[in-house]
């Protein structure tokens, strides 16, 4: 039965996809956690529409996948288990406050934004058209990031304790963006650590927000090795395909 | 030959009849979302391309299409072409006057990647001043930012720069 989870043959170049995709559909799902709860409804529609453009993105993403590897979109997402997963661990942590979410939102984005620019000139012809895509989307993302950081850093002292916070706390979680990729058919994640660094540090100074050093950093989320908090979400996720095999609407 | 070009012209007219249906003023082609109509055969190729990566609008359009040619008697296969990527510089100029008509401020003609903290500035739809601000960057759909016009009052629906 389609219950079973399912291996994916990983070539360089599939895990070259997963990884973008797997990041997409993680953090967009994360996004979509908020739908109902945020602060006001101007930001209930960017945090879904953010949510809507990654899981868009994710889908062209496991099509791709899909043509590599024979299994299908909704296979990739639905029907793998938690060390299969390639997004790295930024993504997967829980919401935690709204200050959490942006400056979660930002520290990803300054990356993809750049990731995806540099990937519009792919010699891989189907990554290119994705990339030309979400390099669009993704500026808007890290604007409205951008903006939400330096209200809160240069807010009130709450928000700004908050920003702080949660910049300390997703320090460590953004080395694990620049690891080596093997293969050629997209950037290399370490030739975009100058212009990231760039990115954040100019959010941060407006919001009048202090950098951490650069220590020790988490990693294991690209080799499947995820926090506890991945396996909560795959169950949310994955629920109605698991207890209803192949259904289809 | 002369079937065929016939085919692919009444394939022409019926998706004439094809709107989006979140802007239903605007058709896919003024949108720039239908590419290709090409005949093998019996059977009408047709080429969309999505404005989004994320918009659920596609599966909707997908659907109409072939109802479309089904009603016209035709048979039909609808596929999405990611490559080149949809710009909202392919609005037609029909398009952005019925936009505006509707209520909604077309796309300015610049790139979405401008500096990092700038604000486009748009005119009010149903006025036309330029006094305007935006309240949100994302609207009620993927392609929509949501803005006022300090002139009139009005809030208005800006179609984004993508």
């Amino acid at each position: 039965m389609a219950t079973t989870s399912i291996t994916v043959e990983e070539t360089p170049l599939v895990r070259q996809v997963l990884y973008r995709a797997d990041d997409a559909l993680i953090l967009g799902h994360r996004l979509s956690e908020w739908t109902g709860h945020a602060p006001i409804l101007e930001e209930e529609l960017a945090l879904a529409n953010i949510a809507l453009d990654l899981i868009g993105q994710a889908r062209l993403l496991y099509a791709y996948a899909g043509e590599l590897t024979g299994h299908g979109e909704d296979q990739l997402a639905y029907l793998r288990d938690a060390p299969a997963w390639r997004n790295c661990l930024l993504v997967e942590l829980p919401n935690g406050d709204f200050a959490f979410t942006i400056t979660r939102l930002l520290l990803f984005a300054a990356f993809a934004d750049p990731f995806w620019r540099t990937a519009t000139a792919s010699s891989d012809s189907t990554f290119a058209a994705v990339a030309a895509k979400a390099e669009k989307e993704t500026a808007y993302h890290l604007r409205h990031a951008a903006e939400w950081l330096i209200r809160l850093g240069d807010g009130t002292e709450e928000s700004h304790r908050r920003a702080q916070t949660a910049v300390d706390d997703l320090w460590p979680y953004t080395g694990e963006l620049f690891a080596a990729v093997e293969g050629n058919a997209m950037p290399s994640p370490a030739s975009l650590h100058g212009v990231w660094k760039e990115t954040v540090d100019s959010a941060l100074s407006r919001a009048t927000l202090a950098r951490p050093q650069d220590g020790w950093m988490q990693s294991g989320g690209r080799a499947g090795r995820h926090t506890e908090h991945l396996g909560h979400l795959l169950a949310e996720l994955q629920y109605l395909q698991r207890t209803y095999p192949g259904a289809t609407w | 030959m002369v079937a065929a070009a016939s085919l692919r012209e009444r394939a022409l007219a019926a998706l004439q009849d094809v709107c989006d249906p979140e802007i239903p003023v605007l058709t896919i082609s003024d949108l720039g979302i239908l590419r290709h109509v090409s005949v093998s055969g019996d059977t009408v190729d047709v080429t969309i391309t999505p404005t989004y990566s994320g918009c659920p609008a596609m599966t909707m359009i997908t659907l109409d299409i072939e109802t479309a040619l089904s009603r016209a008697g035709i048979n039909a296969r609808v596929r999405t072409c990611l490559s080149p990527a949809w710009t909202s510089d392919w609005l037609t100029v029909a398009a952005r006057e019925k936009l505006a008509a509707h209520g909604v401020a077309p796309p300015p003609h610049t790139s979405s990647r401008r500096a990092l903290f700038s604000a486009a500035q748009l005119a009010c739809p149903h006025c036309g001043s330029a006094d305007t601000e935006q309240l949100s960057e994302f609207g009620s759909t993927a392609c929509k930012s949501l803005h006022r016009c300090r002139a009139c009052r009005e809030p208005f629906d800006a179609f984004k720069c993508h």
